[in-house]
């Protein structure tokens, strides 16, 4: 969401979200240290660290060679893991369930914990980015997509805002992949793999970028598409997801949450 | 008066075509100065080099008695020097009003107002710098004084086209320039409109005591706004000088103004 306001389509993000994903279930497996918050901090981590070394190159890029770029870098990564025999190759490995600061909950209990927790990191990182959008920074996102060459006349970087939101948008694809990580309990390469991508920028797409919530609702609609066409047609299911994005790009470009924004502009008007 | 702005012997080709040929002008504070030409004179190369879009091959050029010649038009503009376009560059799919937020957030970003990441507050509380005024006022302020005020909540891309012109000028106030470069105001605008506009655009800035360099093709626009005329041919400056001066030069005749043209103005 936070790439696609400024114009930049990310074909690559599952990358970000992968390595938030083996930095998480490498902590636990190498290290002994499976707090969820910690391995949250640390995918955040990897992938922000990745994302500012890589955003030196793919800042310089915009529409189809930043999209391909990206990819390209993702299936890199799934690559190099399916090859990697010590993070179990095209298997992946198990994580452990996590503690929460120490305390280790029940078997019974655990599996909520953790969901609880990841809720809570979530509305948390959505307030922050519901924050950012009211930033110069979040307000700038539109005027990049518009007309680059306009922002550059009036004072700022798009180079430079371009590498901050890649390297935000990255950290938070890491938290998710961690958090993807800790509730599942497994990784593997497939999270690197571009369909993951291409499940992101469907959510986005479907959802629109209006607001932060419409990812959370867009992911939440996404997933009742996908569970009931493939409840109803394990063969084809693919099929009823690509009628829904093509009439979502058809009768609703700016995604679901345009119909919010129409209907709060227009109750704002005739209250 | 001094010099504010100060091009020394600017070079700058494209292949076989010289743009630019040891094109040199001192600009004073204050003054408002028409550039004029036909089309391919060098009269937007002029801009293009000052405003760090192109780099001139030969030359230098001061601002303020600072060099500006390799900066990028970012930097060049947070000096103070800002420009607007023949063709109208607007942020489309946002309003006019989102339009002037996305540029002072711009400023208030650039004068460490807690950097791109400021607050929501940032908007209410912080004083624009140059305005002294938070983001709102100041965007009304500007909006009315381009006579844009009705139009805040319409879609940057639907307005007409003298509106369009209007906000791309009026954008570049909020940076507070001190030097401004109009690159053909009033083209695509009626003969009628046209001089209302052009006070309406002079009035507005020269409130703010900036020096105005404009190109124009209407040599009536011209000779009634101009303090001072540059006219540039063959990317050589071949008069510069009062309007009256100026447009009665025979060259400037002979290439730029036409016999008839000269004889009407």
């Amino acid at each position: 969401m936070i790439l696609l306001r400024a114009g930049l389509i990310s074909f690559g993000q599952a990358l970000y979200y992968c390595l938030g994903a083996y930095a998480a279930g490498a902590l636990g497996r190498f290290l002994g240290i499976a707090d969820i918050f910690v391995q949250m901090a640390a995918g955040a981590l990897a992938a922000g660290i990745a994302a500012f070394i890589l955003g030196f190159l793919l800042a310089k890029y915009r529409g189809i060679f930043f999209g391909l770029l990206s990819l390209a870098l993702s299936m890199i990564l799934y690559g190099l893991l399916v090859k990697n025999e010590a993070l179990g190759s095209t298997d992946g490995f198990n994580i452990l369930p996590s503690p929460l600061f120490h305390v280790r909950p029940g078997a019974a209990w655990v599996r909520y914990a953790v969901l609880a927790a990841a809720a809570v990191v979530s509305v948390g990182l959505a307030l922050a980015v519901h924050r950012y959008l009211r930033t110069p920074l979040g307000r700038l996102a539109p005027a990049i997509k518009d007309n680059e060459i306009r922002v550059e006349y009036m004072g700022a970087s798009a180079r430079y805002a371009v590498h901050v939101m890649y390297v935000i948008a990255a950290v938070l694809a890491g938290v998710g992949g961690a958090l993807a990580a800790t509730t599942v309990g497994h990784i593997d390469p497939d999270m690197a793999f571009w369909t993951t991508s291409g499940e992101f920028i469907f959510i986005t797409i479907l959802a629109g970028t209006g607001s932060v919530v419409a990812p959370f609702a867009g992911a939440l609609i996404y997933e009742i598409i996908h569970t009931t066409a493939y409840d109803l047609s394990p063969n084809t299911w693919q099929l009823s997801l690509g009628a829904a994005l093509l009439a979502i790009i058809v009768f609703l470009p700016a995604g679901l949450w345009s119909l919010v924004s129409k209907m709060s502009t227009r109750y704002a008007r005739h209250p | 008066m001094p010099a504010i702005l100060d091009a020394r012997g600017l070079c700058k080709r494209f292949g076989a075509v010289t743009a630019a040929d040891e094109v040199s002008a001192a600009i004073e504070k204050d003054s408002v100065v028409g550039l004029i030409g036909t089309n391919g004179a060098g009269k937007t190369t002029f801009i293009n080099m000052i405003t760090g879009y192109l780099k001139p091959e030969r030359g230098a050029i001061e601002y303020q008695g600072r060099d500006i010649t390799a900066l990028p038009p970012r930097e060049i503009t947070r000096l103070g020097i800002c420009r607007s376009f023949q063709i109208p560059q607007l942020y489309g799919s946002l309003s006019v009003w989102d339009n002037m937020m996305v540029g002072i957030g711009i400023v208030l970003a650039n004068a460490r107002h807690g950097g791109f990441f400021a607050g929501g507050r940032i908007w209410d509380t912080r004083p624009v710098p140059g305005y002294g005024k938070p983001a709102a006022e100041v965007a009304e302020h500007i909006l009315a004084r381009f006579g844009l005020a009705d139009y805040r909540h319409r879609n940057a891309q639907v307005l007409p086209g003298g509106v369009r012109k209007l906000l791309d000028i009026a954008l570049t106030m909020v940076a507070k320039p001190r030097v401004l470069l109009l690159d053909e105001p009033t083209s695509g605008v009626s003969a009628q409109e046209k001089f209302a506009m052009m006070q309406m655009v002079l009035e507005a800035v020269r409130a703010e005591g900036v020096t105005v360099l404009f190109v124009e093709h209407d040599m009536e626009v011209v000779s009634r706004f101009a303090e001072r005329v540059l006219a540039f041919y063959d990317g050589r400056i071949i008069a510069d000088a009062a309007p009256q001066v100026a447009l009665a030069d025979p060259e400037v005749r002979r290439h730029v103004v036409g016999r008839t043209k000269a004889a009407h103005a």
